[in-house]
């Protein structure tokens, strides 16, 4: 299948790499640098991301609730979150007395670089990924098991009871969730045959796995999006912060800046999940294609940029998300562990078997 | 020095480090934490091997699944702030005695141990491979191993089950 890709970000990285090749003739310094220019602009994406997200978030809060949102700074609003972030860092960052303070301030630093260092594997466009490692799957759920440690030490070491109380349930929220996340993320590995991100888009070619896979993958689709709601600590599952209940839960001792990384990474994981969302079930950067359709059609979705792709699928699944916030009521805890132990794991197990079946006798299309 | 070195010297700085810091800390969850790092340094020298796989699974397993149960269980069961108290001069020194004579075993091992180099290219980790030497009956198949440790995943499985369920209350009706 040839596809014409008009504005590839990947000729935009090997123009950059050819450019410094003419001033540095080590490769051991021109490795360096790009190692450098990779995370510089990886953190200014983040960040631009998060603002973005916050005001969406905020917009999309307003929308559900039929309301305006943010629209006195700046044009529509737009500046509101510039004006917050100042706010935030003008702020004192106060550790309270009797917390445990090396820890206190470790805890904000282990989420954001927790969630920083799950972005490398995946693909924003066509062959541009920061590192397509054989492993991308396992690697993604490997590196965000760590958030959970960040999120029990900001409670522990705030020495408050609710802080405390909400690490609690989000340990034990997290922990359970992780294994649903898990096997829905295995049946597209089965049936991909493949851990990495790179070969998993690369075999949504002829289709995305979501059309491909029948009903089972629906279903583990809707498993997926469910529990990593949950496991991102988002409403309706975000028991862990529950504002009426705890305060802000594990971070209500934290101001300032050390508050700004928290939600920071809450953003980051937020986008994280609903990539890797759209590149296993919807194709990642692949553009849409109809099967057995008019070939006019197909060759129109091709000339659309594939990072244009990627980002469009992603922030749909970000707006779900954020629907799902003003929808649905807060689980209490009982009710939270038993959707998952009693409904969504042996439902995703049951799945998992008819994926393989599925796979096995090569049903899918 | 290469910088393959430097990086695996930082590595095992960090493994070591944070090992000992676990080790002599009086504050029981900052030993908890520490031992994390270490963890996390071991995980760092298996993606130094380049063992992506292995590295991934240290992750998953001991910082996702052991650090987090053994921090839940200071949580619920220590007083977790508060300094624990010195140990005593006689359990120091035994403690001492076994870990030099543990730190000899192992050398000793290590010299005697003939490290053959091999020139022949590792098994890529790939989704098949894995599958294939996990579940294979031939001479270098993990079948047996891995037959035998999910047993063991389900006894303790069931024993978790019987400890936690809850038994109906009959005794009290008949009182």
């Amino acid at each position: 299948m040839n596809t014409i890709f008009l504005y590839s970000l990947a000729g935009l990285a090997t123009l950059i790499h050819n450019w410094l090749g003419k001033f540095i003739s080590s490769e051991l310094g021109l490795h360096i640098l790009e190692l450098a220019i990779i995370g510089l602009s990886l953190i200014v994406f983040l960040v631009l991301l998060c603002f973005f997200l916050g005001y969406m978030e905020r917009r999309v809060a307003a929308f559900m609730e039929i309301r305006l949102g943010p629209n006195r700074v700046g044009p529509q609003g737009t500046l509101q979150i510039v004006a917050d972030t100042v706010k935030l860092l003008f702020k004192e960052g106060l550790t309270p007395n009797s917390s445990d303070k090396f820890l206190f301030n470790l805890a904000p630093f282990i989420m954001v670089i927790a969630s920083m260092m799950a972005i490398a594997p995946i693909a924003f466009a066509k062959d541009f990924q920061i590192y397509d490692i054989n492993i991308g799957v396992l690697y993604v759920s490997a590196i965000s098991s760590i958030s959970v440690l960040g999120i029990l030490m900001a409670g522990w070491s705030s020495n408050n009871k609710y802080s405390l109380l909400g690490a609690m349930r989000s340990g034990a929220q997290i922990v359970s969730y992780e294994l649903s996340v898990g096997l829905s993320l295995i049946s597209i590995v089965i049936l991909s045959g493949s851990l990495s991100l790179g070969d998993i888009v690369l075999s949504q070619q002829n289709g995305w796995w979501l059309f491909k896979g029948h009903i089972p993958i629906l279903i583990s689709f809707v498993i997926f999006i469910i529990a990593s709601t949950a496991e991102i600590n988002r409403a309706p599952f975000d028991l862990a912060e529950a504002d009426q209940e705890l305060t802000g839960g594990f971070n209500t001792e934290y101001s300032g800046m050390k508050f700004a990384m928290f939600l920071l990474s809450e953003y980051i994981n937020l986008f994280i999940v609903s990539a890797i969302a759209a590149t296993l079930f919807l194709g990642g950067w692949m553009p849409f294609h109809i099967g057995g359709g008019p070939s006019s059609f197909n060759h129109i979705m091709d000339l659309i940029p594939s990072s244009i792709w990627f980002l469009g699928k992603t922030f749909t699944i970000i707006f779900i998300i954020m629907w799902f916030r003003w929808t649905f009521p807060r689980l209490r805890v009982d009710q939270l562990l038993n959707l998952e132990w009693k409904y969504l794991l042996p439902i995703s197990m049951v799945n998992i078997i008819i994926v393989t079946l599925i796979a096995i006798m090569g049903w899918h299309f | 020095m290469s910088a393959s070195v430097i990086i695996f010297y930082i590595l095992s700085a960090i493994v070591l480090g944070s090992g000992i810091l676990a080790v002599t800390n009086s504050k029981i969850f900052r030993a908890a934490v520490f031992l994390l790092f270490s963890l996390m340094g071991v995980a760092g020298l298996y993606f130094y091997l380049n063992n992506n796989f292995i590295a991934a699974v240290q992750m998953v397993v001991y910082v996702g699944g052991i650090v987090v149960l053994i921090i839940f269980s200071i949580f619920l069961t220590q007083a977790s702030g508060s300094d624990m108290a010195k140990p005593n001069m006689g359990r120091a020194f035994f403690s001492a005695l076994s870990v030099i004579i543990g730190l000899m075993f192992t050398l000793l091992f290590i010299g005697e141990q003939k490290f053959i180099s091999t020139t022949n290219p590792s098994i890529e980790p790939e989704v098949k491979n894995i599958g294939r030497q996990m579940l294979s009956t031939t001479e270098h198949g993990f079948v047996l191993p891995f037959e035998l440790v999910s047993m063991l995943l389900l006894a303790a499985m069931i024993g978790c089950i019987v400890i936690a369920i809850k038994r109906p209350i009959t005794h009290l009706k008949e009182n």
